[in-house]
């Protein structure tokens, strides 16, 4: 008898949670759809400031200290605080695995559900995924980080000109170096422009305080290796190179370069709190500049769906407050070069590039367009060595 | 000369914590427990000693805290395995999964309580932890930098290979074990405490693992917290043991081989030689496959896994 009633009692539950399901997935249809009937400035109508929701998909936990997500995390809290949002308009999905469709549909699909207007994906393996949910909700906006894939009008993706302060970093290593060798630790090297680029940026950095140093280069194959990114800094300092840049994840380049004591070049987030001793500045992303821009759109309802390629002039990219123990001339340099970047007289991949292989890149007056800079740069600078 | 030395160095610290793994492997191997918790195991010590040597600064207290906390884990295991004869790899399974799920749990909370979203340990305990410097010894050129500049771990999972070596082949305890291993009702029946050994056994090697785990953060890590600091390296620790061929004097040169092949990528000169990285990567498991078939193939018993490993000793079907 108990059990009969126990199972009755079961089965109600489950239909009530059926309805509840079906209720939940309709209002959210009904909405989309006023929402896409009211279409006026922008592609999409303009929403109050208390109904906005934000969505964010991070491929770790923001809590993970210096690193990627917590940098894009930084950007959302620096985006909430200047649009005055609460808590609860902000939907964080952590831990989404960037290998795994399932997982990164099923966060986009959530905050679709929760009522997000604007979802960020801030990983580049979310690409894809972002691009399919994008098409079949056409009313939701989701803008992708670090990829290249757009659909200009609800499916946009973002990134920045990393290089320039890349280029200032190199100004501080090349002053610094007093083996005349400058190591790099990378994520990827000349295969992916990203990296490629940042190299060159460096490198080109460096030569232009000091023709004599060169930059090696170690490749790690992950964006996150804890382990590879401190032996390959180890290998580099062993070698004899006294400072250690680095493109990847971890701050254990700078870690190792710290106890080897040698010097380094941070990355994503100010470093110098992991590697106090070590680190010269850090190569930053400042993502609230695009966060905030990108919010506000939604709200004024003047989204036209373009791409973002911020740089310094935006705010976007910046260099760290310099060590005090850089070589004397390095903030002066820095600012020299900044000031050229910022009115438009330098942008760092200007004329004729030497590549290491002896061929050249650009023309004489010229400078590198966007979409080469994004997606072509598979060269390394002459003074680069990829060991 | 200069570069060997370099690169001999930087394999031995990188074999370091895949030491202690597998000597923590052996040890339950040896009684017949597979347990395939050791990367939670590492985890476990790596969180405690961290945590541990971030409040108390004191390098000693760590290793302990490290040692206690892989213990536990490892006795949760034993309990479960020895007196409750669950299923082995899924108990092992459960302890990887719980281990790296607490260790981060742990982990996130004490990183959101920072400011800076950092967690770096404190100056004296960085400074023990890192390569020690005996005046005299330490300068010899080349043989100091082989020998005598090492961190502390390094000599640790050195004299624990040792200690355990002798324990198996100069005592009658030792004996014991391995019989244990190999056909326990047999030991049951010569009068050893079976389920006691196996306790012993477990628990110390889990300690053994979480002294390994707490490497990870400490000298891989450079003693900043990170998730997921332990990597995988557990995994390979089971590995490791093949290579090994379950004896303790064999999980040093093997560790410091397969370290020496974790490193290879960062000092083969890419200019004259182009292979793929992704080969390097695969080395330790392609070189675990050919020992395990060589073994195989060769049947030689006292290379081979102990005979009773991953099954249960059900007393009472003797």
């Amino acid at each position: 008898m108990k059990k009969k009633i126990l199972s009755m009692v079961l089965a109600v539950a489950l239909v009530a949670t059926l309805f509840a399901g079906c209720g939940g997935t309709a209002t959210t249809g009904a909405a989309a759809d006023a929402g896409a009937q009211s279409a006026s400035t922008g592609l999409f109508p303009a929403v109050p400031k208390d109904q906005i929701k934000v969505g964010v998909i991070h491929i770790t936990d923001p809590a993970e200290g210096s690193g990627y997500t917590y940098t894009h995390d930084l950007g959302i809290q620096g985006m909430q605080k200047n649009l005055g949002l609460a808590d609860n308009q902000i939907i964080r999905k952590n831990n989404t695995n960037d290998g795994d469709p399932t997982a990164i549909e099923n966060a986009i699909l959530e905050c679709i559900e929760e009522g997000c207007q604007i979802i960020f994906a801030t990983s580049y393996g979310y690409m894809d995924t972002c691009e399919k949910i994008a098409n079949e909700y056409p009313d939701v906006i989701i803008s992708h980080g670090t990829g290249y894939k757009s659909n200009g009008k609800n499916f946009n993706n973002y990134f920045g000109r990393i290089y320039q302060a890349r280029y200032l970093s190199g100004i501080a290593a090349g002053l610094k170096t007093e083996s005349n060798k400058i190591g790099y630790v990378s994520a990827f090297g000349k295969t992916l422009s990203e990296t490629g680029g940042g190299i060159d940026a460096f490198a080109m950095g460096v030569e232009s305080v000091n023709p004599d140093a060169t930059v090696y280069v170690k490749v790690t194959n992950s964006w996150f290796d804890p382990e590879g990114e401190a032996q390959a800094a180890q290998a580099l300092i062993s070698d004899g190179c006294d400072v250690i840049a680095q493109h990847c994840d971890t701050p254990n380049p700078q870690l190792a370069a710290e106890e080897a004591g040698v010097y380094g070049v941070g990355y994503n987030s100010d470093m110098s709190k992991d590697a106090p001793k070590a680190v010269l500045c850090s190569v930053m992303w400042d993502w609230s500049a695009y966060y905030t821009w990108a919010v506000e759109q939604v709200i004024n309802g003047t989204w036209t769906g373009e791409n973002y390629y911020g740089g310094m002039t935006e705010g976007l990219v910046k260099l760290s407050d310099l060590a005090d123990f850089n070589d004397p001339e390095a903030a002066a340099k820095i600012e020299e070069a900044k000031k050229k970047m910022l009115d438009g007289s330098f942008n760092v991949f200007d004329g004729v590039i030497e590549t290491n292989e002896g061929t050249t890149v650009g023309t004489e007056g010229g400078t590198l367009d966007d979409a080469t800079i994004q997606g072509g740069i598979d060269w390394y600078y002459r003074n680069v060595v990829e060991k | 000369m200069n570069f060997w030395v370099n690169f001999i160095v930087a394999a031995v610290v990188a074999g370091t914590p895949l030491l202690f793994g597998t000597l923590g492997e052996i040890m339950n191997e040896r009684v017949g427990h597979l347990n395939l918790g050791v990367e939670g195991m590492m985890s476990l010590g790596a969180i405690a000693g961290f945590m541990v040597g971030y409040k108390t600064d004191n390098f000693a207290l760590a290793m302990i805290a490290a040692f206690l906390s892989g213990a536990a884990g490892a006795l949760v295991y034993a309990v479960v395995t020895v007196t409750f004869m669950a299923n082995h790899t899924v108990a092992g399974l459960t302890l990887t999964i719980f281990g790296i799920g607490l260790t981060n749990v742990i982990g996130f909370h004490y990183l959101g309580m920072s400011e800076s979203g950092t967690l770096k340990l404190p100056e004296q305990i960085t400074q023990q932890m890192r390569s020690i410097h005996i005046e005299g010894l330490s300068d010899i050129p080349v043989i100091g930098d082989l020998l005598f500049q090492y961190n502390p771990f390094v000599y640790l999972g050195i004299v624990f290979a040792i200690l355990l070596a002798l324990f198996y082949n100069r005592t009658k305890a030792g004996l014991n074990v391995i019989a244990i291993g190999e056909n326990p009702a047999a030991a049951d029946a010569a009068g050893v405490h079976v389920t006691a050994w196996k306790y012993v056994n477990i628990v110390i090697g889990g300690g053994i693992c979480g002294i390994g785990g707490a490497f990870t953060i400490m000298i891989t890590n450079g003693g900043v917290w990170i998730s997921d600091c332990v990597g995988g390296l557990g995994w390979i620790a089971v590995a490791l043991v093949i290579f090994a061929t379950w004896k303790p004097m064999n999980a040093i040169w093997g560790a410091f081989v397969f370290g020496a092949m974790r490193i290879l990528k960062y000092y083969v000169n890419k200019e004259i030689i182009h292979i793929p990285d992704a080969f390097y990567d695969m080395l330790p498991f392609l070189v675990t496959a050919i020992i395990l078939v060589v073994v195989s193939v060769r049947q030689v018993k006292d290379k081979a896994q102990p005979a009773a490993c991953g099954t249960n000793y059900f007393r009472e079907d003797r």
